[in-house]
């Protein structure tokens, strides 16, 4: 099943990177914290989606199966 | 708080000729005792209900569970059966805690169970705990030394007699709104603070000391201990075929009179609540109830609904959702006509914001935002942007929390922007209707401000 971009939000510190990588699925609100879009990482973007997730400095995001 | 005191207005409930069951004889109520407020002790309570029924296995009350339609009390509603089965197919050693932190202001329910018949949460917590086959048994309630006393002293009265196979740990609850949130619960009982967590793996999973936990509101446990008893069927034989049963509800009138009632749900809202009519204002003749302008359901996570609208509505999901609202975990409050429901709304979100466990960004940075914008709009002649402001920030912080408290938050004030927005247009043009400043809606003293208060 593909799987989804999530943001723990009790750890993500509005570091706002991910967005930078993945602007595509990841938008940021006024206070600099994430706006994920709903829906499981299209094929194209496995890479960037796998990349934000290691890279965040927050390690926040997470890439699960849709709940 | 005067539990001990006051009396449950049993005249609101429609009632019956008491005193369950030994048979099946339906009637209310059924959870607190036949008259007044007294204190049910452990004799009283084995004279009128006997021992705990024990199965002798587990999973055997789960079926019944199912068949009897019980939901959770504490709010969400959650079909009891379903959690049982979750917790059990989780995993082995699972712990089972009685939640009676009741973090909600205007709910005194729980409190008013756990003072008034302890017997019948505690023997909730056991049967459950054998239905999921656990060994660990807890009961978290808010550190008020007199609670914990009493509760103290019926547990070891329980274990003298003997009738409890599971030995029960009290935890404290923080007075924190959020502190029964079920993953907040978790973290405690784990020794952390009462924060909400992100939930992966979820509580029944993976919850207290990495066992499946199953969490149970106190007065879900109760009617548990019921059901255990006299069977689905009788429990059945109250309520609505899709929301079955009796519940405990938090009754505010609009004269400002408070009490606890066990209902029957179903039951139309103008039975609960004097509703006044509106027409006559506060000019309503002697003995005329005081005119109420907008219910709140469901509690300070919950909906307003206009007072000609709750009038013509049910104490049930079904009629409830499709206006916005919930039965959550049975708080109806009449507003009076003579105060202003934007300013309510805005003491009320202040405090929600100051409640929030400070750990998700648009919940930390926009409940504030969206609190002071509130304290504008209910003062004369407020920003022309503060409405659209509050209804931005509103969608900015909605399902982006670790718990629902963004999307309670949001609930209410949006519903509070659809039914007072006659007030709001007044307040544009510098006027009030509202003649008295003083606050309704019940709120604590005192909020968090050091972690230590979430411990």
């Amino acid at each position: 099943m593909k799987k989804q971009l999530h943001v723990d939000p009790t750890a993500c510190t509005g570091h706002g990177l991910c967005a930078e990588l993945v602007p595509e699925l990841i938008s940021l609100d006024e206070w600099g914290y994430p706006i994920l879009a709903r829906q499981p990482v299209p094929r194209g973007l496995d890479r960037e989606a796998r990349r934000a997730v290691t890279d965040c400095p927050a390690l926040a995001l997470k890439l699960l199966h849709p709940s | 708080m005067t539990y001990a005191t006051a009396a449950p207005n049993l005249a609101l409930a429609p009632t019956q000729p008491l005193s369950p069951p030994p048979g099946g004889a339906a009637g209310l109520p059924r959870l607190l005792p036949d008259r007044g407020a007294v204190p049910v002790d452990l004799r009283t309570h084995l004279g009128r209900y006997g021992r705990p029924p024990y199965r002798g296995r587990r999973r055997v009350l789960i079926p019944v569970m199912q068949e009897s339609g019980l939901t959770g009390r504490g709010g969400a509603a959650f079909p009891v059966h379903r959690k049982l089965t979750a917790v059990v197919e989780a995993g082995t050693r699972p712990i089972v805690i009685g939640n009676g932190a009741e973090g909600e202001p205007a709910s005194d329910k729980d409190k008013a169970l756990l003072w008034i018949s302890p017997h019948l949460v505690l023997d909730g917590l056991q049967l459950a705990a054998e239905a999921v086959g656990s060994q660990s048994v807890g009961l978290y309630v808010h550190r008020s030394s007199r609670l914990q006393e009493r509760l103290r002293a019926a547990l070891a009265e329980r274990t003298a007699v003997g009738i409890d196979r599971v030995p029960v740990e009290i935890i404290d609850a923080p007075p924190r709104f959020l502190a029964g949130e079920e993953s907040a619960l978790a973290s405690r009982a784990n020794g952390g603070a009462a924060r909400p967590a992100f939930k992966h793996p979820r509580v029944f999973e993976r919850g207290v000391a990495g066992r499946p936990t199953l969490v149970q509101n106190v007065e879900t446990l109760a009617h548990f201990a019921l059901i255990a008893r006299y069977g689905a069927r009788w429990f059945r034989s109250l309520g609505t075929a899709e929301e079955p049963g009796s519940m405990l509800c938090t009754v505010h009138q609009a004269d400002g009179t408070r009490d606890v009632v066990e209902t029957v749900l179903g039951t139309p809202l103008r039975n609960l609540l004097a509703l006044g009519d509106p027409a006559q204002g506060l000019g309503a003749p002697s003995g005329e109830a005081a005119a109420a302008q907008a219910v709140l359901v469901g509690g300070y996570h919950g909906a307003w609904l206009p007072a000609s609208m709750a009038a013509r509505m049910t104490l049930s999901n079904a009629a409830l959702r499709p206006a916005g609202g919930f039965v959550g975990a049975g708080v109806l409050v009449a507003l009076p006509a003579d105060r202003c429901g934007i300013a309510e709304t805005a003491r009320v979100t202040r405090y929600l914001a100051l409640e929030s466990a400070g750990q998700c960004g648009p919940c930390f940075n926009g409940l504030p935002r969206i609190a002071t914008v509130l304290d504008e709009l209910a003062g004369p002649r407020p920003d022309r942007r503060a409405l659209a402001d509050v209804k931005r920030w509103a969608g900015l912080v909605e399902g982006r929390g670790a718990c629902h408290h963004p999307d309670g938050t949001v609930r209410f004030v949006r519903s509070a922007l659809q039914v007072f927005r006659a007030e709001i247009d007044l307040h544009a043009q510098g006027r009030c209707t509202a003649p008295r400043a003083q606050p309704f809606l019940p709120l604590p003293a005192d909020t968090a401000s050091t972690d230590a208060d979430w411990n």
